[in-house]
């Protein structure tokens, strides 16, 4: 059969179309670049006026021209990372309840209800941080005070939650029912089938949907700032997490507003905000490969 | 500057309260319209932008209410953020007046000059810093020597300043608060130009007066500074003396206005080069008797001539 010709108006039309959609990935790409050349822009000066071992210290005293990145940077690993950890198999085990074992019905409730998580501003989750979360740790835990990075890392659990339980969840609805039938008909049991088949063709949306978790976790900001204490000590040792301490995003977000433009001070910052882009950018750069990886792949059969 | 970013630097309550004050500003405005003759316009005809010391804003927000009352032609938009905000906002020419509860530094007076601006500073008001403990705490007095090596991290345990066997939770402000910069340099370095302590690295950085009272209030380890406006029942204010021997006193006003509660400061407003117009009556206004009856009621001290 023929393929009928297309009008010379309707190409016209496809072809402004294409432009215009064109013209908007390439500006949200150039966008980013813009963004990541100011970061340098700002932040490079910081190189010439402060020396690299002041950088690299140990002590954030920014108000005496000591400029050391490392507890503000190993203080975001550590509260994205024990974030991660609580989150990571609980957003997991969710996903596969509301997935794989919930009736459809229950299904259509906890779904979007754990979508409304995502929706709670983070100076809500802060306060109740505060109230609620710090002196139960203090009195658990037996820290002397209640703001420390475990409370930062339970509230950043609770909020990265919802991203890894929706986008897990998408990833094992994606997984065709082939495959279930299959497993079955084997005599695979429930737990088998989830475990061993369902689970491992979606091993790629999880690994992505736990890269966003990990973005949510080490961008936020307000939450951290409340209840992580913002001590800049080094976090190292085993007590690390019943000790306060101090994320970049949270030293940005308070110390921007004092410094002078142009001030020796405003160009470290920027050095913290060009790292946190590096490490997100990273994170985001893990996430993209994973889903062309999957898709080169077909299915998770390469990874699992 | 996002506004997460400023919600993140200013008291959460206050800056709450300011916010229903803004949204509410035009239904103010709408009745106020409806309300008098239509024939004359009721807009305020001159505004003046406040920004600066979180210490001061409730200070400073009370007066811009009671001058507008007075003077409805004028407006005034008060915000908080921090003394340093305040007076980098002077510098980079974004407010009228900065509020700062320190005085400005060598530095900060360079980089205004260098824009062409002369800042000039008036005394507004004076301020008792509390030192503050859970009410739990035994602890009744402490000497600024004793202060200093609990805020270095010298003491650990409240034991050493005879209280309990207790470990020690410094609640601090931000670095960008003025009443940081001040209890610093008074208390930590004990006044002394030559000395270079710093805060202990485990002391806790809060962004808000509000943090530091819930904290103080919740954990009986913790110890904490403030002004003295903000202290609430839930938290213990110390005696004060300058040395292990006394005599030791609390603060109050009087105790400030007599000079006896050993850390109490000034509290200033900056404004670019000498103020005229609008400007002028307003901060002539603040030093008068009437502006100066509400920083009494606002728990600060007046100036010692009203």
């Amino acid at each position: 059969m023929p393929i009928p010709e297309v009008p010379k108006d309707v190409d016209w039309r496809e072809f402004f179309v294409e432009q215009l959609i064109r013209l908007m990935g390439v500006s949200a790409i150039a966008l980013v670049l813009v963004m990541f050349l100011f970061l340098v822009r700002e932040g490079v000066p910081s190189l010439v006026e402060v020396p690299l071992s002041n950088l690299l210290g140990q002590r954030w005293y920014p108000t005496f021209e000591i400029y050391g990145l490392m507890p503000l940077i190993l203080g975001s690993l550590l509260v994205t990372v024990g974030a991660i950890a609580i989150s990571l198999p609980l957003g997991v085990a969710t996903a596969i309840f509301i997935g794989e074992i919930a009736p459809s019905w229950v299904r259509e409730i906890l779904k979007p209800s754990v979508e409304v998580i995502a929706g709670i501003p983070s100076v809500v989750i802060g306060f109740i941080g505060i109230q609620l979360v710090s002196p139960l740790v203090r009195q658990f835990s037996g820290a002397p005070t209640g703001l420390t990075a475990l409370t930062g890392v339970l509230l950043l659990a609770y909020m990265a939650l919802p991203t890894i339980i929706s986008i897990a969840e998408d990833a094992l609805d994606a997984v065709p029912d082939s495959y279930r039938h299959a497993a079955f008909a084997l005599s695979a049991t429930e737990w088998q089938t989830v475990w061993r088949v369902v689970l491992p063709a979606a091993r790629p949306g999880i690994v992505t949907a736990v890269m966003l978790g990990v973005g949510r976790a080490i961008g936020e900001t307000m939450t951290v700032m409340m209840v992580a204490g913002n001590a800049a000590r080094m976090p190292l040792g085993l007590d690390a997490f019943l000790r306060p301490v101090r994320t970049m995003t949270a030293t940005i977000a308070a110390e921007m507003g004092e410094v002078a433009r142009g001030s020796t001070h405003y160009h470290v910052l920027f050095v913290v905000g060009l790292a946190l882009f590096i490490i997100t950018f990273l994170i985001n750069l893990a996430a993209a490969l994973t889903i062309f990886r999957q898709q080169r792949g077909g299915g998770g059969r390469f990874l699992a | 500057m996002s506004v997460v970013e400023r919600i993140g630097r200013a008291p959460l309550l206050r800056r709450l309260s300011q916010g229903l004050l803004l949204f509410s500003l035009p239904f103010f405005l709408l009745v106020a319209c409806l309300g008098s003759t239509p024939t004359e316009p009721s807009t305020p005809a001159i505004s003046i932008t406040n920004v600066g010391s979180d210490t001061m804003v409730n200070l400073v927000l009370a007066w811009a209410e009671a001058y507008h009352e007075l003077h409805p032609e004028v407006s005034i938009s008060v915000t908080g953020g921090g003394s340093g905000t305040g007076i980098a906002a002077l510098i980079n020419g974004s407010t009228d007046i900065a509020n700062a509860s320190r005085e400005m530094k060598e530095e900060e007076f360079l980089q205004a000059q260098e824009r062409g601006i002369e800042p000039v500073e008036h005394v507004v008001a004076l301020d008792a810093i509390a030192v503050v403990v859970n009410p739990n705490n035994p602890i009744d007095q402490l000497s600024i020597p004793q202060l200093s090596d609990l805020f270095t991290g010298r003491i650990t345990n409240w034991q050493d300043v005879g209280g309990e066997d207790r470990p020690v939770v410094l609640a601090s402000r931000e670095s960008n608060s003025g009443t940081y910069v001040y209890f610093l340099e008074q208390v930590v370095r004990r006044g002394d130009p030559q000395n270079h302590e710093l805060f202990s690295p485990e002391a806790l950085l809060l962004p808000s007066s509000e943090i530091i009272g819930l904290e103080v209030s919740q954990n009986p380890n913790a110890i904490g500074y403030d002004g003295l406006g903000y202290v609430t029942p839930h938290q213990k204010t110390v005696k004060v003396g300058l040395d292990e021997t006394g005599p030791f006193y609390p603060p109050g006003i009087d105790t400030v206005k007599d000079g006896t509660y050993p850390i109490a400061r000034p509290l200033y407003m900056y404004t670019r080069g000498e103020p005229t117009g609008a400007i002028k009556e307003y901060l002539d206004w603040i030093v008068s008797d009437d502006g100066q009856r509400i920083v009494a009621e606002l728990g600060f001290v007046p100036l010692s001539g009203s």
